[in-house]
């Protein structure tokens, strides 16, 4: 009877050796190779991975992974405290407000980058807010569109909830007597919170840090939206190859060193969470 | 709840299957023609109204926002297109490189309204002896053509706009709007340096990079399409744009904005319809092109996006209206037309493209991250020294 | 339990989440092209809205393509789980390996290798490239939430199942499926959320005149955004909110289609 169940896999497995496995070797064959003319005349070359370590190239990475991490730290800091406190809602109201929490993202993503143009922008609605004739700060506020502060705020808030609901995942399965036990043991709150809550949702973190970090560091719609030109980071120069100059074996030897980033970077994450086995895994927001 | 299940599954099942059917069924009878423009550059009634004219095509129309990328979908994909619509120089590189056909002019009855003068600029221009001369007419009819200028708040901007150079003015910092593409920008520095637009020489570029990575503190940001609603809500004061955009731009805002052709020279410009070989539907391109010389066409595309019309009958008809009745609309000041600014063409810089392409990502990749950079670092370590000391503290209890 | 302050926290929270929202709803109902300033309350966006036929064909294309991709791998993706469930060691480390490839992988090389693997092939990009794509990035979660479920099912009913005599389609149809249940609904909400929401992957996995929402947003963003976008976000929300509270109706009746037994997979 195992065979049976066993035989279902197959559809799956070609489908996937066509869809996943294939590409991802076309990707890394096109990054090695140089095609001018045809695949008659295809020539073996480590030429576009030399390209890319020029100052230039450099400086745009060490920018993403600079607005990447920041936009994470961010989550973070708002997404931590909203897990917990709606994870200590009662149980009926809880089902409610995450669903609410969820809402927001199955509202078009461009368009909510595009809303925050408008609140950003010069004389938008902030501007107008804080700007002299209401006059709520006193200053010429000039807005933030065009700003790193854009473009960490777009992603930030595009992004919070893959914060948001692993760490809430992880809360809500702390075992309540762990905390009571806790208590009874003569912890103040504050001690509970160090010692038990917060140790008990590191697997949540860690997902919740992966699932943040990951899309933003290759985003390339937000900062463009945000951002203004000004802004190339790695998504950009990969999006630039594709569509701009028409250099696929550059744009993909691109790909193939970001991809070899994140994998590295995702063992380093797995190395440091421990309890990883304990539910949040990769997991799902949901 | 089974029920409810099976008859979500069955209803999911019968739509998807009839909307499938139906696009089939559609696809079938008709002529589809994948016309590739610029993005807000046509008045889209135009596209219904040729598709009443000849019930059998159906238009698939898709935008672009730059040459560049047009070409790349063009020659790397896999997309068919019947129309497309390259500005003078990306006309001349698809012409060199051999993906365009030679159009049928027996079909495009309507080319006779097309200005003489400016198919004689053109003729001139690119036949000319020092580079490989090409009959650009025989491969495609100006769409629109114009000039590219300052656009400015003249409430905000005080002094006299008649140079490149106001846009290095440290007192218009963050005011001002670049343009987004590589050859539009470092044309603007080119010029204001005094050296060819189309300059092939390293060191030239190099000077022009340098002078845009100068300016980039001064600049609001980099953008295409978006200087128009920018401008149009008072965003920034100065702004780099194409003279259709600036009418556009001025007949709506509610600022008193105003647009100049610096005295350095600036690029003249055209857009071209062609038919590129891989087209499938040769014929029903032809129609379409035909279509969009026609006057009353041609008129309706003019007062939609305001860009000056090649169709000499409609160029005059609106000249005389609000909005078109400036530079914009009309450089009555540049060579082509016995003014004194002297304009360039832009040309297909061949193999030298790819220094364009190094010189702007430099430009716009510049930027100090040496204290993201300490910041960074420093969250990390303090990141790493946190995980090692809370391990510690773990195994103690 | 829950402070005064910490209420107040959530309240800021939610408020940023729905700013954004609640401009976009705001200036639907403006009168003026302009966002920024208010001129006047007018209808003109949603009249123009029925007369757009680019944002219909690109909603219709989001629809469509959500609807065939969650279908599709809701199936793809339980038939899968069922397969890895008892699988041997090798093949299972492959399928899940390869699975996790497009969830971890930047959403920007997954939808460049898929736009190398149709162009090399000559397969011309249009509506299927795309369903195929959608069908290949979501399937993934579909099998992440259908597994556990799986694994967290008690393996003896299953040989109980064998022992009364039913057939191995019947064992997983009357026992199995009604056990991953709200595993497969999680995932297929996943999956379709996913396919709605996607830009990315379709941006580079469409041409010739398809588009889905996503990418029609962006071409005009970077335009002069008319407030006919503003009108449909408008719609879709309260459509959504709509959906989301009929849902939630049913799953106070309904234990299957209850919400929190979904987060806890």
């Amino acid at each position: 009877m195992n065979r049976t169940f066993r035989s279902l896999v197959y559809p799956y497995v070609v489908w996937i050796s066509i869809m996943i496995v294939v590409p991802f070797l076309l990707i890394f064959l096109y990054s090695i190779t140089e095609s001018r003319g045809g695949p008659a005349n295809l020539k073996f070359t480590l030429s576009h991975y030399k390209e890319f370590f020029s100052a230039t190239n450099i400086k745009i990475l060490s920018k993403s992974f600079i607005l990447a991490f920041q936009t994470t730290i961010y989550c973070l800091i708002l997404g931590f405290p909203t897990a917990w406190i709606i994870s200590k809602i009662s149980k009926s109201k809880q089902s409610v407000i995450i669903l609410f929490f969820i809402l927001p993202m199955w509202i078009n993503m461009l368009l909510r980058t595009y809303a925050w143009q408008i609140i950003l922008g010069r004389n938008g609605i902030l501007s107008t807010i804080l700007r002299p004739p209401l006059g709520l700060l006193g200053i010429d506020f000039q807005g933030l569109l065009y700003t790193d502060a854009a473009v960490i705020i777009g992603m930030v808030y595009n992004f919070l909830p893959f914060m948001v609901l692993p760490i809430y995942t992880t809360l809500i399965k702390i075992d309540k007597n762990i905390i009571d036990a806790a208590y009874d043991l003569g912890a103040t709150t504050r001690q509970v919170f160090l010692r038990v809550i917060f140790p008990l949702s590191i697997p949540g973190i860690v997902t919740g840090i992966i699932m943040v970090f990951l899309p933003s560091i290759s985003s390339f719609a937000i900062p463009r939206l945000l951002g203004g030109g000004q802004y190339v980071l790695i998504g950009n120069l990969i999006e630039k190859q594709f569509y701009l100059l028409g250099n696929w074996n550059f744009g993909s030897a691109i790909s193939v060193i970001l991809m070899i980033i994140i994998l590295l970077s995702m063992r380093i994450m797995k190395n440091t969470d421990e309890a990883k086995t304990s539910g949040g895994g990769l997991g799902i927001p949901w | 709840m089974n029920k409810i299940l099976k008859s979500f599954i069955f209803v999911l099942c019968i739509s998807s299957i009839f909307i499938l059917s139906n696009s089939k069924v559609n696809a079938q009878e008709k002529i589809s023609l994948n016309v590739f423009n610029w993005g807000e550059y046509i008045d889209m009634s135009v596209i219904k109204d040729f598709e009443a004219l000849y019930p059998n095509i159906d238009v698939i129309y898709e935008t672009y926002d730059s040459n560049e990328s047009m070409y790349t979908k063009l020659t790397t994909g896999d997309a068919n297109y019947d129309v497309i619509i390259p500005s003078d120089y990306m006309l001349e590189k698809l012409i060199k490189e051999e993906w365009l056909l030679q159009l049928d002019y027996g079909k495009i009855p309507n080319r006779q309204y097309v200005r003489d003068d400016l198919l004689e600029k053109l003729e001139a221009e690119f036949s000319n002896d020092t580079r490989d001369s090409i009959a650009i007419n025989d491969y495609a009819v100006p769409y629109f053509w114009g000039t590219v200028g300052i656009l400015y708040d003249t409430d905000k901007v005080k002094k006299t706009v008649d140079s490149w150079e106001i846009l290095w003015d440290e007192d218009y910092k963050k005011q001002i709007y670049m343009y987004d593409s590589q050859r539009d920008s470092l044309m603007v520095a080119l010029k204001l340096l005094g050296y060819s637009m189309n300059s092939t020489n390293r060191e030239e570029l190099e000077a022009a990079k340098d002078l845009l990575i100068e300016q980039k503190p001064l600049v609001y940001a980099y953008v295409t399409d978006t200087v128009i609603r920018g401008m149009i809500d008072g965003e920034a004061a100065l702004a780099v744009v194409y003279s259709g955009d600036a009418a556009y731009i001025m007949d709506e805002s509610k600022y008193n904005l105003d647009f100049v052709i610096p005295k350095e020279g600036t690029n003249f410009w055209f857009d071209l319809m062609a038919i590129p070989k891989t087209s499938k539907n040769v014929d029903a391109a032809h129609k379409f092109i035909n279509f969009m010389c026609d006057p009353e066409i041609a008129l309706k595309n003019t007062e939609e996006v305001m860009y000056s019309s090649p169709i000499e009958s409609v160029f005059n008809d609106v000249i005389e209206e609000e909005w078109a009745n400036n530079i914009a609309y009309n450089p009555t000041n540049i060579d082509a037309f016995g003014g004194e600014i002297q304009t360039e063409i832009f040309r297909d810089p061949g193999e030298f493209i790819k220094t364009y392409d190094e010189i702007w990502s430099e430009v716009l990749s510049d930027g100090n991250y040496i204290i993201p950079l300490i910041i960074g670092g420093v969250i990390l370590v303090g990141i790493g020294v946190y995980l090692v000391v809370f391990k510690k503290r773990k195994k103690r209890y | 339990m829950v402070r005064r302050y910490q209420k107040l926290f959530l309240l800021l929270m939610f408020l940023f989440l729905y700013l954004p929202i609640i401009v976009l709803i705001f200036f639907s109902f403006n009168q003026s092209e302009s966002m920024g300033n208010w001129t006047g309350f007018s209808f003109k966006w949603y009249k123009e809205l029925v007369n757009n036929e680019i944002i219909q064909n690109a909603f219709i294309y989001t629809i469509v393509c959500a609807i065939i991709s969650t279908f599709v791998s809701t199936i793809l993706g339980t038939i899968a789980a069922l397969g890895i469930y008892r699988q041997k060691r090798l093949l299972k480390d492959y399928v899940l390996n390869v699975n996790y490839l497009p969830v971890v992988n930047p959403d920007i090389v997954t939808a460049v290798s898929l736009m190398i693997l149709y162009v090399s092939v000559g397969f011309q990009r249009g509506f299927s490239s795309m369903v195929l794509a959608h069908i290949m990035f979501s399937t993934p979660y579909v099998i992440l939430t259908v597994l556990p479920r799986l694994n967290a099912m008690d393996p003896n009913i299953v040989d109980a199942a064998y022992d009364l005599g039913a057939t191995p389609f019947q064992t997983i149809r009357k026992v199995i499926i009604p056990e991953i249940r709200p595993g497969i609904i999680a995932g297929a909400l996943i999956a379709f959320t996913m396919s709605i929401d996607d830009f990315v992957i379709s941006y580079f996995n469409t041409a010739n005149g398809v588009t889905n929402l996503s990418i029609e947003i962006y071409n005009m963003a970077r335009r002069k955004v008319k407030p006919t976008v503003n009108a449909l976000a408008t719609i879709m929300v309260t459509v959504i909110i709509m959906f989301v509270l009929i849902i939630n109706k049913i799953s106070s009746k309904n234990k299957y289609w209850r919400f929190e037994d979904e987060q806890n997979t």
